[in-house]
């Protein structure tokens, strides 16, 4: 008797201690890949530094002082002194504050209209399926940065506006993975069982074909935000981004190309900001695909 | 073979047609009038009876007042034939400036994919031969630094070390072999990245197939195994990879050409968004999306004559 309540209740007990086993097998994994920890090691120092970047930084990034104009790296500027007078650290501190959410915000916009696209036309397939995969189609015809711009050129240059644009780029990719996994979730038995009980199509799409799905959209994801901060960066530093007198490392990088021969410091402090973050994301990414995918896991 | 070109040229009219689509609605999705746009352009936006007249005149000049669907229409058969209306900022043709800029940004592009795929193959085969040593780690490094590196702060290294410092080669320009090879590098560096992590993790697959197995025991060298039998088996991925890189390096050039001060349609387009020449901005995106929607084409074809085994029906 003693053992049938026991087997009966260990369910409940056993779901938040399977949780936490399942949480640190995953750490555990994570930390026997050591770039995927020097990844997040430098991103947690970074994030932690745009948070407390009023705390750690001892002048305004965006008063402009001609006295220190071009100062190379010293004791009161440790990076050096923009061509206004800015201190660069300053500004390459209060610059992860714009770069780093940039990269996430435009990724969060591409999985979730990406993955609402894929789950309706996996799912409903037909003329539905038709119209959103052309649709596809046609944005795929706009490599890379190209569609970024055509929605730039409509909404107008500015930051908030390159978030979109970059975001938009990125759905195509989320939509084709999430509907070709629909495709075959969409077969199994407990979702016919679903569909013959009378379960709505949308709790049938978001809690039982969601799930499954969504595993190698969150890789997607992982590996996409370096490559989302570099587009902004780049559109940035076209001048189709964060405007001035806005601390954004791509316009960092922009503001210091014609002292490139007298003072390279200038472009270097957000070239090696920008590289650093991306490698670090790329890593860690890497690191997260091979827990999470071990399909996908690198050879 | 004829019949699935056929096919593909046919499917491609759909995205053709919504191409053009967007391309059209990007003049009538802006906020603003654009004839308004293009008065103050001209420098003609004071107001007064003889600006309303003139405002009037140029709506009816540029069709503007008629419905949607004919302002389309009319605007799909010029571009057909090559009619891209005329630049707000230049008064020149669209089509004849992007024409003459054309060359110039697919030399740079097909350049930087030369050497995308050179070094990438060769990185990626050193890697598979040397699997899970230093060589192997070195080359992945490289290859995940290209893939991190901003391409513009790429563009500033190079020209800082062998324009300003050594003096090899011009800092700017577009004429000449020698101006292209900067561009070219800090272009295909970063495809490189991406072609040499897919040519490793390809030849490792095919590496373990019986045949290179059987090629071994034959007693042939390892080095004629991976270039003979291997790498020709593991390049099928590669080429559909390449044909995406030629879309990114294509959309990589708009950033390349502003770094290198190098005349070209990415360059154009930029300019043509921030001065607001709309009619510029949608015929270097028309053109530039038609480019790309046919390199994926080619790839595609380009299958069946590498792979025999391809069938299409």
């Amino acid at each position: 008797m003693a053992q049938v309540l026991a087997a009966a209740s260990a369910p409940l007990h056993s779901q938040p201690v399977r949780t936490r086993n399942r949480a640190r097998a995953f750490f555990r994994e994570l930390s026997k890949n050591p770039g995927a920890i020097a990844g997040l090691i430098v991103l947690v120092i970074l994030v932690l530094g745009a948070i407390f970047a009023s705390i750690i930084t001892r002048h305004e990034p965006n008063i402009i002082n001609p006295p220190d104009r071009l100062q190379s790296p010293n004791s009161e500027h440790w990076l050096g002194a923009d061509p206004f007078g800015r201190d660069l650290y300053t500004r390459l501190v209060y610059g992860a504050r714009v770069s780093l959410p940039v990269g996430f915000i435009a990724v969060l916009i591409s999985a979730s209209i990406g993955i609402v696209l894929g789950l309706v036309s996996g799912y409903y397939g037909r003329v539905v399926d038709g119209v959103i995969m052309r649709l596809i189609d046609i944005m795929l015809a706009f490599p890379g940065i190209l569609l970024a711009l055509v929605v730039v050129a409509i909404l107008g240059p500015n930051l908030r506006n390159v978030m979109i644009a970059v975001g938009i780029g990125g759905i195509p990719r989320y939509t084709r993975l999430v509907r070709g996994s629909v495709l075959s979730s969409r077969e199994l038995l407990y979702v016919e069982a679903a569909r013959v009980v009378g379960v709505p199509d949308r709790k049938i799409l978001f809690r039982q074909i969601l799930p499954n799905v969504v595993g190698p959209a969150v890789v997607l994801s992982t590996i996409s935000i370096g490559s989302a901060i570099l587009s902004a960066a780049g559109l940035s530093f076209l001048g189709l981004g964060a405007q001035p007198p806005d601390a954004e490392w791509g316009s960092m990088l922009a503001d210091g190309r014609q002292f490139l021969r007298t003072d390279p410091w200038v472009t270097a402090v957000p070239g090696v900001a920008i590289m650093l973050t991306v490698l670090s994301v790329n890593l860690l990414g890497d690191g997260l695909r091979d827990i999470l995918d071990p399909r996908l896991r690198s050879q | 073979m004829l019949r699935y070109i056929q096919m593909r040229l046919l499917s491609a009219i759909p995205v053709l047609v919504g191409v053009s689509l967007i391309s059209f609605s990007i003049l009538h999705l802006i906020p603003g009038d654009p004839a308004r746009i293009l008065l103050n352009n001209m420098g003609s936006g004071a107001a007064g009876d003889s600006s309303d007249q003139a405002y009037q005149n140029l709506r009816a000049e540029l069709g503007l007042d008629d419905p949607l669907v004919v302002q389309y229409v009319q605007y799909a058969m010029n571009a057909a034939q090559g009619d891209l209306g005329y630049s707000y900022t230049t008064s020149q043709p669209v089509g004849s400036t992007i024409l003459n800029l054309l060359p110039s940004t697919l030399q740079l592009t097909v350049f930087g994919l030369g050497i995308a795929i050179v070094l990438g193959v060769f990185l990626g085969v050193i890697a598979s031969m040397y699997r899970n040593s230093w060589v192997d780690s070195l080359t992945m490094m490289f290859s995940l630094i290209g893939l991190s590196m901003p391409s513009f702060w790429l563009g500033f290294i190079l020209i800082d070390a062998f324009s300003f410092r050594l003096g090899f080669l011009p800092a700017s320009g577009s004429s000449g072999i020698r101006a292209l090879i900067l561009p070219a590098v800090s272009l295909g560096l970063m495809a490189a990245g991406v072609v040499a992590r897919l040519v490793r993790s390809t030849m490792l697959d095919v590496l373990q197939q019986e045949y290179i197995v059987t090629a071994r025991a034959k007693g042939l060298r390892y080095r004629t195994v991976v270039m003979r039998h291997a790498l020709r088996n593991a390049v099928i991925p590669v080429v559909t990879v390449i044909g995406l890189q030629f879309g990114a390096l294509l959309s990589g050039a708009v950033i390349t050409e502003t770094v290198f001060a190098r005349r070209g349609i990415g360059r154009l387009a930029v300019e043509a968004i921030l001065s607001r020449d709309y009619p510029m901005v949608q015929g270097t995106i028309l053109v530039a999306a038609c480019g790309y929607l046919f390199i994926n084409l080619a790839v595609d074809v380009s299958y069946a004559w590498m792979d025999p085994r391809i069938k299409y029906r």
